[in-house]
């Protein structure tokens, strides 16, 4: 394996943490706008806000540093995709931008009209952004751009863009519903364990739907994709996701959603890594390798140190940002607390 | 192995051919970099200060100091959410605004954003956990937990400044026979000429900036007449954290204006309106430069720029017109650096003049009681207020004259910014703009917004004696998470609290 190749498996690995970290928080805000009016939707929208505040942000660097592998690992392949996917991409920052402040400033306002405004805010930009953004990978997988294409709308308003558009969105509902059911299950709202496991379900027949689409829509339009994904590794990731699908689907109709957090994990990243290996050894389909697209070897080296530097630092803060979470350890302290314990021990444990 | 991309049509042009989308491209980015860089001080140096408040409040066991430490690490929150998003922001840029610039250099100094990507997660990852943390992690494991905040804070402005010094002094490659970068030394890339000086000037205008702006938030309080320890408390940690600071940026600040002279002395002809390479140059304190290389306005100190370059009259300073006019900056953009940079020097030497009043007082009431050893004058707190709000400018300031005094190169002697803007037509990049703008008011009005209803909550919360009934950060972003609405857990449940009647 060249260091281009480690290099391009990072930059896959951290576009599938991506998918499924930054997805789940898409998901979210599908549910989000989907919840309803302010009264019947103010439940499932109150366990949205528990379940994001703590993780969204770290979920959303994901995205900072794929882009950053891009640019600085391959160079050619940063400028081509800005190129030709400028409205798409620039529409998705703009989403992204909308989607941060809207949720993370809804909270404080009180009156109806203001938390409805920041609120659609949020969900409309939860849906947009990842539309986007799967848009101009369907464009990559198709091929239709190449070093030195000029944007055009063609380059992401194509069949293939249009189902990876809608793929993403869906996977996106589908991990945000399914997290949300376990979520419901750990603070104790047994309604909302059901309201969520039926979304699951349901986002995963339409995201089944859309799998049995794609066969009427890439081998003609993507056809590079097809092959890889038809034989070798991506064939073996593609059996991989859809034995998670399988898996995901039994355990969410038995009412095992605990476990079904990490097959619905495992269908999506699965999916995304497919495509990964199924584009080799292209970078976009027959028109940019990622041996041609590779930097200048020694900076590749050093991308891979500090990744890994990065790694042994920021992996045991994850988990133990996660695992907090999950075991309900993280709660700001309120202000009676600071008073009543009179400041010398806020933690009230000793 | 490097794939050559063709520049875009019009690349090597002059200046005065610039293509028709950068102006729009450039206008696009200075906003959203100069919205971003408010942030930036109370990203990289907030959690030093809320830290140090930490320790005190947990060494003397003083609840007013955990209170304020707490509160800060609100606000810290609040700030590095609109901070990512502002910064993603910026990371979609470089490609959507300077295709040519990551295409073709940003394999050469990519590796800062690298770890700056890296620094930022970490942060963004003891952020959640620090805030998070206060009610059930036990006190010290917790403060632990925190401590290391800084240290990546520290770290990302490394990875930031590496790059930025590398635009300004590029370094670690060579060209090849077409004009691309090979042999690329990933060290001495990111070290470059300008890289020490950037980052210690940077740094430490962080740690002056967030120590001035929370100080000057309780110098107001303290002028409306709340002369209450905790005012006083939140005033002095950060005041004396920037106090300290101040001095130290004094010498880095005339070392780095140096290093502009050593390294890059085009900009510094810029920054100091020298026309002709001269010996016995004179300093201008304003003034405007017109296209005849003379200079109308400011005040003129015959002899001064030689002395401050290289310590003697006779240093000779290289002026704008050692370099054809298609490669230095234009009359307009080198009075604007100029100004910026006058501007920064005098901020940092009222500021002075701020610290060592400060120091005197504090000196002079050494052996009274704590309470009393601040000073009483209300012309201090007026000028401790103002300095917040100076030292924001100074920022802005420094970053006007590195990136207007660099023009018109995006690479310094390596790339110019037009022959790496995107080849998007003007009209759309104009809409884009107008889009970022209406966004950008609403973003940053929210954020003001959120911060005043914290102070008010806060300020009822202090008013009324004893435990509050409702936590007074309930409502706000990264206040206690609230109940299930309709489910009765506890007697917290306040069916109003979400807004719906």
């Amino acid at each position: 394996m060249t260091t281009a190749s480690i290099v391009a498996l990072v930059l896959l690995l951290a576009v599938a943490a991506y998918a499924c970290a930054g997805g789940t928080d898409y998901g979210a805000g599908f549910w989000d706008l989907t919840a309803g009016g302010a009264e019947r939707g103010k439940r499932p929208r109150w366990l949205i806000d528990h379940a994001m505040a703590p993780v969204w942000e770290v979920n959303n660097v994901w995205l900072i540093f794929v882009l950053v592998i891009m640019w600085t690992g391959f160079p050619v392949l940063f400028q081509t995709v800005f190129s030709s996917m400028w409205l798409p991409l620039a529409l998705a920052a703009v989403g992204l931008v909308l989607r941060g402040a809207g949720f993370a400033l809804r909270k404080p306002i009180k009156r109806v009209a203001g938390r409805r405004l920041y609120g659609a805010m949020f969900a409309v930009s939860s849906l947009l952004t990842p539309y986007f953004l799967g848009a101009a990978v369907g464009g990559i997988a198709s091929g239709r751009v190449a070093p030195g294409t000029v944007a055009s709308a063609q380059a992401w308003a194509n069949p293939t863009s249009f189902f990876f558009g809608l793929l993403t969105v869906t996977a996106t509902a589908f991990l945000g519903a399914v997290f949300l059911s376990c979520d419901a299950e750990r603070w104790d709202a047994p309604d909302l364990v059901g309201y969520f496991r039926r979304r699951a379900l349901a986002s995963l027949a339409v995201a089944a739907v859309l799998g049995v689409a794609a066969l009427f829509v890439v081998p003609s339009d993507a056809p590079h994709l097809w092959s890889g994904l038809t034989r070798g590794g991506g064939l073996v990731l593609a059996l991989v996701a859809v034995v998670c699908t399988v898996a995901t689907a039994l355990m969410l109709l038995r009412g095992h959603v605990r476990w079904s957090r990490f097959t619905a994990v495992g269908v999506v990243a699965a999916s995304v890594i497919a495509w990964g290996v199924a584009q080799r050894p292209y970078l976009i389909p027959t028109s940019l390798t990622v041996e041609e697209a590779a930097g200048a070897p020694s900076t590749l080296v050093w991308l891979l140190v500090v990744t890994l530097v990065a790694v042994l630092l920021v992996g045991p803060a994850l988990v133990l940002l996660y695992w907090l979470d999950t075991h309900a350890e993280l709660e700001s302290l309120s202000e009676s607390d600071l008073r009543q314990v009179g400041g010398g021990s806020p933690a009230g444990s000793e | 192995m490097h794939n050559p991309v063709p520049l875009p049509a019009g690349a090597h042009l002059l200046l005065a051919d610039a293509p028709a989308q950068l102006l729009p491209a450039r206008e696009l980015m200075a906003f959203t970099l100069a919205s971003h860089i408010i942030l930036v001080p109370m990203g990289v140096a907030l959690p030093l200060i809320t830290l140090v408040m930490h320790y005190r409040g947990l060494r003397r066991n003083d609840p007013t100091a955990l209170l304020l430490a707490r509160r800060w690490s609100a606000v810290m929150a609040v700030q590095f959410a609109v901070g990512v998003v502002t910064g993603t922001v910026l990371s979609f840029e470089f490609g959507l605004l300077w295709p040519g610039l990551m295409g073709r250099w940003g394999d050469v100094f990519g590796i800062g954003f690298g770890v700056e990507a890296w620094a930022f997660f970490l942060e963004a990852v003891l952020i959640a956990i620090y805030l998070y943390g206060w009610r059930r992690l036990p006190a010290r494991t917790h403060f632990l937990l925190g401590v290391p905040l800084p240290a990546a804070a520290l770290l990302g402005a490394f990875g930031i400044l590496a790059a930025n010094s590398w635009m300004n002094t590029p370094r670690g490659f060579r060209l090849d026979s077409t004009g691309n970068p090979v042999d690329v030394d990933v060290w001495k890339a990111i070290f470059t000429p300008m890289f020490g000086p950037q980052y210690w000037h940077f740094v430490v205008a962080m740690f002056l900036t967030a120590g001035y702006v929370v100080a000057g938030v309780y110098a107001v309080g303290i002028l409306k007449g709340r002369r209450d320890r905790y005012h006083r408390l939140g005033f002095a940690v950060p005041f004396t954290v920037a106090a300290v600071f101040t001095p130290i940026q004094f010498v880095l600040g005339d070392s780095i204006a140096r290093s502009v002279f050593h390294k890059q002395p085009v900009k510094f002809a810029a920054m100091e309106l020298v026309w002709e390479t001269d010996t016995h140059v004179p300093e201008y304190i304003f003034g405007r430069l017109h296209p005849d290389g003379t200079v109308t306005g400011g005040i003129k100190i015959p002899q001064l720029d030689s002395i401050l370059a290289g310590f003697r009259p006779d240093t000779e300073v290289t002026g704008l017109t050692s370099v054809p006019a298609s490669d230095r900056p234009n009359p307009t953009q080198a009075t604007i650096a100029h100004w910026a940079f006058d501007i920064m020097v005098v901020i940092g030497s009222l500021m002075m003049l701020l610290v060592l009043w400060y120091a005197w007082v504090v000196w002079r009431r050494r052996k009274r009681p704590a309470a009393q050893r601040l000073p009483e004058s209300r012309w201090f707190y007026r000028s401790a207020a103002c300095a917040g709000v100076a030292s924001v400018i100074a920022v802005e300031c420094g970053w006007i004259t590195t990136e207007v005094g660099r023009q018109p190169w995006i690479v310094y002697q390596n790339m110019r910014v037009a022959e790496a803007v995107t080849a998007t037509r003007s009209s759309t990049l104009w809409v884009m703009f107008g889009v970022v703008i209406v966004v950008y008011l609403f973003i940053f009005g929210s954020f003001l917004a959120v911060l005043l209803k914290m102070r008010t909550r806060w300020r009822l919360a202090d008013a009324a004696a004893g435990p509050p009934v409702e936590g007074p950060e309930t409502g706000t972003p990264y206040g206690p998470r609230d109940d299930v609405p309709g489910a009765a857990v506890g007697a917290g449940t306040r069916a109003g609290e979400d807004g719906t009647p």
